[in-house]
């Protein structure tokens, strides 16, 4: 049972911590809640989907199919990651604001949400087909401890959420003024880790060249399957031993992001040049 | 992301050299061999076939790679080039049974 609940942890938490963090990042966005239930439940029914068709899926492009999918699906939320940032970049401070004055912004505020929607389901999309796929296993099986095992899978779905909702509850008490340049720092972060696993999955199915492989060992003083470093892996990309190409995608997205929202800012302070305005947020 | 787009449509094109093939089978929730060796500095495309009805990820950190494997079904895979060394791995689902290690020398 303590095992089941551990794999199902660790599968959660990643989909946790990535709702946490944009469910904080987009509290003044009218509706976002309901949004992001939204995306929660697409997601649920695109794992459900994707569990079940995963044998279609593994047979695909000589063997290689899923892991071609998970890049798709990891760039197009570096994407979304990066769409997201570029406009809180240009709005945040508007919604900051006019926290209360929410009708004027409401297009702009639905193109958001989709976005929202598209990031949280994508995020559960993925990690919760291979939960779907684990608990089924367990459920095939007969033998008396699927029951037990079962109740290990709820609890790990609960620490799970445990955990996101503490990062979402964590940052909503960080102060306003420091609050969108924290959360865009983690996006941006979050992104760039995502960009690392799609380079990732394209390695190990052979597409790309993997350069430097690894590039370093860290896994004997922070190894991946640990607490801290299955959280860092999440947040910030956390690699015991990546490949070269990892890193090249890793700055590659960090790097063009941060262009990017640094270019999204400026209309909104024209020509004017005002320097206490820019704490370096990119 | 162009880059990752250009890849997928040079696909085809982007075929490095043939690398030996390794297969490694899963029955009863075990890794046959448990045990094999890979040359060092090579990169291999390893085949992982699963026997049994339920499904396996195939997991090591020391190697970098994940992946699911339908009962019934066969993944493939690359791994390496690996320094010399021992690298283990598991099949995550059946932690307790399913363990192996490839040696690379």
């Amino acid at each position: 049972m303590f095992g089941t609940a551990i794999i199902v942890f660790r599968e959660v938490l990643e989909a946790a911590l990535i709702i946490g963090i944009v469910a904080a990042a987009t509290r003044n966005v009218p509706n976002s809640k309901r949004w992001l239930a939204a995306g929660l439940i697409a997601g649920l029914c695109g794992a459900g989907i994707v569990a079940a068709f995963t044998d279609v899926i593994g047979s695909m492009a000589s063997g290689v199919g899923q892991e071609i999918l998970n890049a798709i699906i990891l760039s197009i939320a570096v994407l979304m990651l990066a769409w997201h940032n570029i406009w809180m970049s240009s709005h945040g401070a508007a919604l900051a604001a006019s926290a209360r004055a929410v009708g004027k912004n409401i297009s702009d505020g639905r193109s958001e949400c989709s976005i929202l929607l598209i990031i949280v389901g994508l995020a559960v999309l993925r990690e919760g087909s291979e939960t779907v796929l684990f608990l089924y296993g367990i459920a095939a099986s007969e033998g008396a401890g699927a029951s037990s095992m079962m109740l290990g899978g709820l609890i790990g779905v609960a620490a799970g959420a445990a955990l996101g909702y503490t990062m979402y509850a964590g940052m909503l008490r960080v102060p306003m003024r420091w609050f969108f340049t924290a959360t865009g720092i983690l996006i941006l972060l979050l992104a760039a880790g995502m960009a690392s696993q799609t380079a990732h999955f394209l390695i190990q199915a052979d597409l790309l060249p993997s350069l430097a492989s690894p590039l370093w060992d860290t896994s004997a003083v922070l190894p991946e399957a640990s607490l801290i470093g299955m959280v860092l892996h999440t947040l910030i990309g956390y690699d015991s031993r990546p490949a070269g190409m990892q890193l090249v995608f890793y700055v590659t997205a960090l790097v063009t992001i941060a262009i990017g929202m640094k270019l999204a800012k400026r209309p909104v302070k024209p020509i004017a040049t005002k320097s206490i305005n820019s704490p370096g947020a990119a | 992301m162009q880059k990752l787009l250009l890849s997928f449509l040079l696909m085809p094109a982007i075929s490095f050299a043939a690398e030996a093939d390794y297969t490694l089978t899963i029955k009863d929730h075990r890794f046959q061999p448990a045990e094999f060796s890979i040359p060092a500095g090579k990169k291999i495309k390893l085949i992982v076939t699963n026997q049994d009805s339920s499904p396996e990820e195939f997991e090591s950190s020391a190697l970098n790679r994940e992946k699911v494997i339908m009962g019934g079904q066969s993944g493939t895979l690359y791994i390496g080039p690996l320094d010399s060394g021992r690298y283990p791995f598991m099949g995550e689902f059946n932690q307790t049974t399913a363990q192996g290690v490839i040696v690379a020398e």
